[in-house]
């Protein structure tokens, strides 16, 4: 078992002293993180903060009325002190001229009646005249003004359900004789105030499902670093597959071969090296996108047996690859082959909802496919429970792959002839 | 003395290819055996075989009196391996390339930083222990790779050609370095097709070709197989001296010519050394001062060409 380690940490070792590996396995995912961040407006948020926090955004309140009030409250809310930035203008051309300079991500413009539109239609029989709610948002930062909208809409489906239910209460009072006509006026204007008071707990409420945290919006981040790092964890798995038959063709293989280290123990420790690479590539990717581009990857623990899985899974492929191959360019080339195959079919470049059906099926053969949906799973707020099912598949590929390069290297021989 | 290898009609083939074909010798503890033979003759397979990297196709081999295939672990640890090719890690440094292989071979903490210590000294690369292997010469490149095959302190070293493609300087340390070893007391099996490194190093010879054993022996057995005499130079201080010296040893029994040139008495003999004794005494007889003797032994490049009607190096 010592052996075994000690020729894991050695490969590990010259894995990160191998400075064209190193660009391919940290400094090329990251820059295609940083990259495709850039394509999808993910840094164009708070200026340099990188995360999805502090969303400059501007709330203009000409309603005055409790339901403009209310969705000013919503944005000033300590529970989104963190995500927006907060601030409020009285004039609605000097908020869209703020959108314009790229100041903040989005003007939210409250029109003078808001309140009265909604209150006034609970209590009549017929709704109201609409009176919009503008949203005035900043194209160059897509994804910060939609998580604006998204509040906005949360808020105005809260108070839409609100305004339906106190016009049906109204109607049935009247129709039951509890109230008369003439109370009706009286009677929505209390249920409306009720709804009216109630709308920012509501919002409250969907962010919580049960606990105190507001329910995180999804960076679009949390899908494209996992996407990179697992796509380039092919390539340090086939290339530690390569340093196999690389140490074959320099002597090093045979060397250890003729020392009183057993074939067991030697394959092992190229196995282990292997994986202990790619665990530290992971590893470092995911600390380094956390702490660069502020990234919550989620619960720790579940990320880390999903880590410790995934590359359980691509380790196996990288083995198979190399028992397949000849020699270790053989390796390179069709290391890089499956490399591209499996990020394309994984999901690493396109979501695997836009890809066919038959696609998604087999994508299920890659590592990349099912620890990318559990990596997303998790950002979403999952927990390891939630994962249970692409970690077991990932393991089990593991497993079965294993297998298959034993059996091959078992019928071919390391060195022996 | 006792064998610390014993090889048994040791056969290799390669499908079709017969690269070793039925070799049998055996080591003596403490001795330097050279397997002399041109490139491809058999030399690296045997040696594959030997330290059980290969499985023979059939035949056998007992090193340190176990058995090459029912034995492997016992003699990976008793031999040690330098092989033709450098085989080492250039990325590490040689320091880290040593303590890697001495935990190979099971050595740990005090004693391999003790060992490490001192094989750096032994191949002198004590001052460049930090250094990345790849900064190194083929020469010191070639040191490393020896010093990890010796690491262990093994008993039998296995030393396959390990001068091929390197200074004259390197190669006279190697040399140096491997008599050493066996002034030590260690046992070196060493190939080469170097006809003067074998004719230095060993004790007993073997000759090697088509993957047959062709001659066996100790150098004067070798070329007595061929009937070669021997050539014994004598330089004296002037040619009267050789003159003289020359008239002096005519009766001597044993000599089958005597020639002079210039400041050189020339002496062609079955045994140099026996002659060389009573040259010695003739001249001090005669008040002639010898200043340098040189004996020249039927070389082994013409046993070779004898038995194979083939230069070494063809």
């Amino acid at each position: 078992m010592l052996k075994i380690l000690i020729i894991g940490f050695k490969d590990v070792t010259l894995a990160f002293r191998d400075r064209a590996a190193l660009l391919l396995m940290l400094a090329a995912p990251l820059v295609l993180t940083i990259g495709l961040g850039l394509v999808t407006g993910r840094f164009a948020v708070g200026g340099s903060a990188g995360g999805i926090s502090a969303i400059p955004v501007v709330v203009v309140d000409q309603d005055g009325g409790q339901l403009g009030q209310a969705l000013v409250d919503t944005f000033t809310s300590s529970d989104l002190d963190e995500l927006l930035e907060t601030t409020t203008s009285a004039d609605p051309a000097a908020a869209r001229q703020r959108v314009d300079d790229d100041q903040v991500a989005a003007a939210v413009i409250i029109p003078a009646g808001f309140t009265d539109s909604i209150l006034s239609g609970a209590e009549a029989s017929a709704p109201a005249a609409t009176v919009q709610v503008e949203l005035y948002a900043n194209p160059t930062r897509p994804t910060s003004a939609g998580v604006v909208q998204a509040v906005v809409d949360e808020f105005l489906s809260r108070v839409e359900i609100g305004r339906v239910g106190g016009q049906v209460s109204v109607t049935q009072l009247l129709t039951s004789g509890l109230i008369q006509p003439q109370e009706a006026a009286a009677a929505g204007r209390e249920i409306g105030q009720r709804q009216a008071a109630a709308s920012a707990p509501v919002i409250q409420l969907r962010r919580a499902t049960g606990t105190a945290a507001p329910a995180p919006a999804f960076d679009a981040l949390a899908y494209i670093a996992p996407g990179m790092a697992l796509m380039f964890l092919m390539y340090t798995v086939s290339n530690g597959g390569r340093t196999l038959l690389a140490e074959r063709a320099q002597g090093t293989l045979p060397r250890l071969l003729v020392s009183p280290t057993a074939t067991a123990q030697v394959l092992g420790g190229k196995v282990f090296g292997i994986y202990l690479t790619g665990v530290a590539q992971m590893a470092i990717l995911i600390g380094g996108s956390a702490v660069m581009f502020n990234l919550r990857w989620g619960d720790p623990l579940a990320v880390g047996a999903l880590v410790l899985a995934a590359v359980a899974g691509a380790t196996g492929w990288g083995l198979l690859i190399t028992a397949v191959a000849k020699s270790p360019s053989q390796v390179a080339s069709l290391g890089s082959a499956v490399m591209l195959t499996f990020g394309i079919l994984g999901g690493s470049f396109i979501s695997l909802s836009n890809l066919p059906g038959w696609v998604q099926v087999i994508s299920r053969i890659t590592p990349n496919a099912w620890g990318l949906e559990a990596f997303t799973t998790l950002a979403l707020g999952g927990r390891l429970a939630d994962i249970a099912v692409p970690i077991g598949a990932l393991l089990a590929m593991a497993v079965v792959l294993f297998g298959a390069a034993a059996a091959l290297f078992n019928r071919q021989g390391l060195v022996q002839r | 003395m006792t064998a610390i290898l014993e090889a048994r009609n040791l056969v290799k083939h390669y499908g079709d290819v017969k690269a070793v074909q039925g070799i049998s010798f055996h080591i003596e503890d403490g001795e330097i055996f050279s397997l002399l033979g041109p490139n491809g003759a058999g030399k690296s397979t045997t040696i594959s075989m030997l330290s059980t990297l290969y499985a023979p196709t059939s035949g056998d081999a007992l090193v340190g009196g176990h058995s090459i295939t029912r034995q492997p672990m016992q003699v990976r640890a008793v031999i040690g391996v330098v092989p033709q090719d450098l085989a080492l890690y250039e990325d590490l440094t040689a320091h880290e390339n040593l303590n890697f292989w001495g935990q190979m071979y099971g050595m740990s903490g005090q004693s391999l930083r003790r060992r490490i210590a001192e094989v750096l000294d032994q191949i002198g690369l004590a001052d460049k222990a930090t250094k990345a292997v790849k900064t190194f010469s083929g020469g010191m490149k070639r040191r490393v790779n020896i010093g990890v095959g010796l690491l262990h302190k093994p008993r039998l070293l296995f030393m396959d050609e390990p001068t091929v493609g390197i200074d004259p300087q390197s190669r006279r340390a190697i040399l140096d370095m491997v008599k050493d070893l066996n002034r030590q007391g260690m046992s070196v099996l060493y190939t080469t097709h170097y006809m003067e490194e074998a004719a230095e190093l060993s004790n007993r010879v073997g000759i090697i070709d088509h993957g047959r054993m062709i001659a066996l022996g100790t150098q004067p057995e070798l070329t007595q197989q061929v009937g070669q005499d021997e050539t014994l130079r004598l330089h004296v201080a002037a040619e009267a001296d050789a003159a003289a010296l020359a008239d002096a040893l005519r009766a001597v029994p044993g000599i089958k010519q005597i020639s002079t040139t210039d400041h050189e008495v020339v002496l062609i003999v079955p045994e140099a050394e026996e002659a060389l004794a009573s040259a010695v005494g003739h001249a001090n007889a005669i008040g002639v001062k010898i200043r340098s003797v040189d004996i020249q032994e039927p070389n082994l490049e013409a046993v070779f060409l004898h038995l194979t009607g083939r230069a070494l190096r063809d």
